[in-house]
């Protein structure tokens, strides 16, 4: 193939203007990061770009001083594990009877999913029936109302009805019930959407903060982004006087340290599920 | 096999009827029950809960017991002075984030589609996929530091050109430009995924022979990509018209703050502060319910002008 001249330029402006999108969506990252290493008065200096300066892990140790931190992690991270159990058991359970095209009532369970996608009683109803219920301040306050995010089944069910039928003819012939080809032919043949689907949740569960707002008053149980907005909007919160020994701390290095400790296990865990739910999502995606 | 069995049951149907039919199913049934017990709860009763914006709800008497009070909040409501002002900022942010947020993600996937190094292609996507992932309190808080007048970093820049800094969290006249363009900063790449998807289902064959026919980049984007990715556009456009009364709900509420209220102000934080901050439930329920039916009635409008146009629709 001829290279034209015209090609190979377009080819340099369009990694030069993806570079840039890509640097834009890291910088901002790197900032925070630095700021939450450096020491005061380069802070308050505004010297620090993207590396830090007065090197120091004061912010950290100040933010990780708070007993409410570890209560809001450890909330959180029940949240994260209970929750996301709960809707991957609930979503594939209920995406294999979708997708049997033996299975009568099909398309009516299909509408009674997708129809809660388009309209919703709205906030306060919602709020009526967690309390009524008797879930205020409790952690199944947030669990329980967002276990099954009807997009997720869908993708699924998607996902099932894409697997060759022969498998699961072979399947009955041998006298397996539905359970069974679910357990022992589907889901092992679906890791990558599982992984997929089950980030989507884990990530919502970990995120979720307005449920906490509107559902918790009780400390014991506030999840880490209650937390985290507290230390943001107001940053200097009464209890939390700077003391004497932690003089290296500005109001922005402490922030900056807290955004970096709520976000760092899903720094962890992203690039390995990654390269994963591209896949599961495009699968799911390209077969309407 | 498959269709030999399935005569058989349907055979079977015929002969013992409908409840031996769907008896036959019955652990298929289970499996689905948790979900519809989930569903019932928390999507359908709150939606029978909507009746209380025609009562005088009363905590003691509960929903079904309070008095109609017919189409009262609705009349005050709409006689309010903050309820058009509120529906105004909802439409303005909401279109806002229409013009510039719907086109970036296809023109993302156009770029990155024209991509030959598949590794910085994979970098590329990797790192804009992320913002995604991260909670709208961590992203407002990145935009507090980094929008500070005192220490952000943008401010600095605009410093050291030599112009005075932007009190940007607090400008009436910015204020909604940040909510638009840290909703762009966060879904942009994760929004190019479904238009990468369909791009790769275009056959390789149509651009082979654009290329013998001596087309050039720009022209077999605008003859082969665009038109192949018609119909995902379509789609994504009628979802965002359905939702055009979403503003951000969690975005606003982290990002705004009082003095940008008259700006920023929308349906949904309006009816989060006022509804369980003054506990007007009625009233506020009213207006929530008008955000939803206005929404799905966009959502069908939408979808029957799709299907005129000879595009499949939603639904």
């Amino acid at each position: 193939m001829k290279s034209i001249r015209g090609e190979s330029i377009f080819s340099y402006v369009n990694v030069i203007v993806l570079s840039l999108l890509s640097l834009s969506t890291v910088v901002p990252f790197i900032h925070i990061i630095a700021k939450s290493l450096s020491g005061e008065t380069y802070i308050l200096a505004k010297e620090i770009w993207l590396w830090p300066k007065g090197f120091n892990f004061a912010s950290y140790e100040y933010v990780l001083s708070f007993k409410q931190f570890y209560i809001s992690f450890s909330n959180s991270l029940l949240i994260t594990i209970v929750g996301t159990a709960i809707s991957m058991a609930v979503t594939m359970l209920a995406a294999f009877p979708l997708s049997r095209r033996s299975f009568p009532l099909k398309r009516a369970f299909m509408l009674f999913f997708v129809i809660t996608m388009f309209f919703s009683g709205g906030l306060i109803p919602t709020y009526l029936v967690v309390k009524q219920l008797g879930l205020l301040n409790t952690l199944w306050s947030i669990m329980l109302p967002m276990a099954l995010a009807p997009f997720n089944l869908i993708l699924v069910r998607n996902f099932f009805m894409s697997l060759p039928e022969a498998l699961e003819e072979s399947a009955i012939m041998d006298g397996a019930s539905n359970i069974r080809i679910l357990a022992w032919i589907y889901l092992p043949l679906s890791l990558p959407t599982i992984a997929t689907i089950a980030m989507f949740y884990a990530v919502g569960y970990w995120n979720s903060f307005f449920q906490a707002m509107m559902y918790i008053t009780d400390r014991g149980l506030m999840p880490l982004q209650v937390f985290l907005m507290q230390l943001v909007t107001n940053s200097k919160p009464g209890d939390m006087a700077i003391s004497g020994g932690l003089s290296e701390i500005t109001p922005e290095s402490a922030t900056a340290a807290a955004i970096i400790c709520v976000v760092f296990p899903i720094l962890c865990v992203y690039p390995f599920i990654q390269k994963y739910f591209v896949k599961g999502v495009m699968l799911g995606a390209v077969k309407g | 096999m498959k269709t030999n069995s399935w005569a058989l049951s349907r055979q079977k149907e015929v002969t013992k009827g409908r409840s031996v039919k769907l008896l036959k199913y019955w652990d298929l049934f289970l499996m689905i029950l948790p979900a519809v017990i989930l569903t019932i709860l928390f999507k359908y009763l709150p939606m029978y809960g909507v009746i209380i914006a025609f009562k005088d709800y009363n905590l003691m008497k509960g929903v079904w017991q309070s008095d109609w009070v017919g189409l009262q909040y609705f009349h005050e409501l709409f006689a309010f002075d903050e309820f058009p002002r509120v529906v105004r900022n909802t439409l303005m942010i909401s279109m806002m984030k229409l013009l510039i947020g719907f086109p970036i993600p296809i023109i993302l996937a156009l770029l990155l589609n024209e991509l030959k190094f598949v590794k910085f292609k994979r970098m590329v996507q990797t790192i804009t996929y992320l913002p995604h992932f991260i909670s709208w309190v961590i992203i407002g808080g990145l935009a507090i530091d980094m929008l500070s007048p005192s220490s952000g970093i943008i401010n600095r820049i605009i410093e050291m050109i030599g112009f005075q800094p932007i009190f940007f969290m607090s400008d009436e006249s910015i204020f909604r430009w940040i909510l638009v363009g840290s909703d762009v900063w966060k879904e942009a790449g994760w929004g190019a995924i479904i238009y990468l998807a369909a791009l790769l289902g275009i056959n390789d064959e149509l651009y082979q022979a654009a290329t013998v026919d001596g087309a050039n980049r720009f022209r077999q984007i605008w003859h082969i990509s665009l038109p192949g990715l018609k119909s995902t556009i379509i789609i994504i456009l009628l979802l965002r018209i359905g939702y055009i009364l979403d503003a951000g709900f969690e975005q606003v509420l982290v990002m705004y703050n009082p003095t940008v209220y008259d700006v920023a102000d929308i349906i949904d934080t309006y009816v989060f502060r006022v509804g369980l901050g003054s506990m007007q439930f009625g009233l506020t329920t009213a207006a929530g319910l008008f955000k939803s039916v206005i929404g799905c009635v966009l959502l069908i409008l939408a979808n029957v002008l799709a299907r005129r146009m000879g595009e499949e629709g939603i639904f």
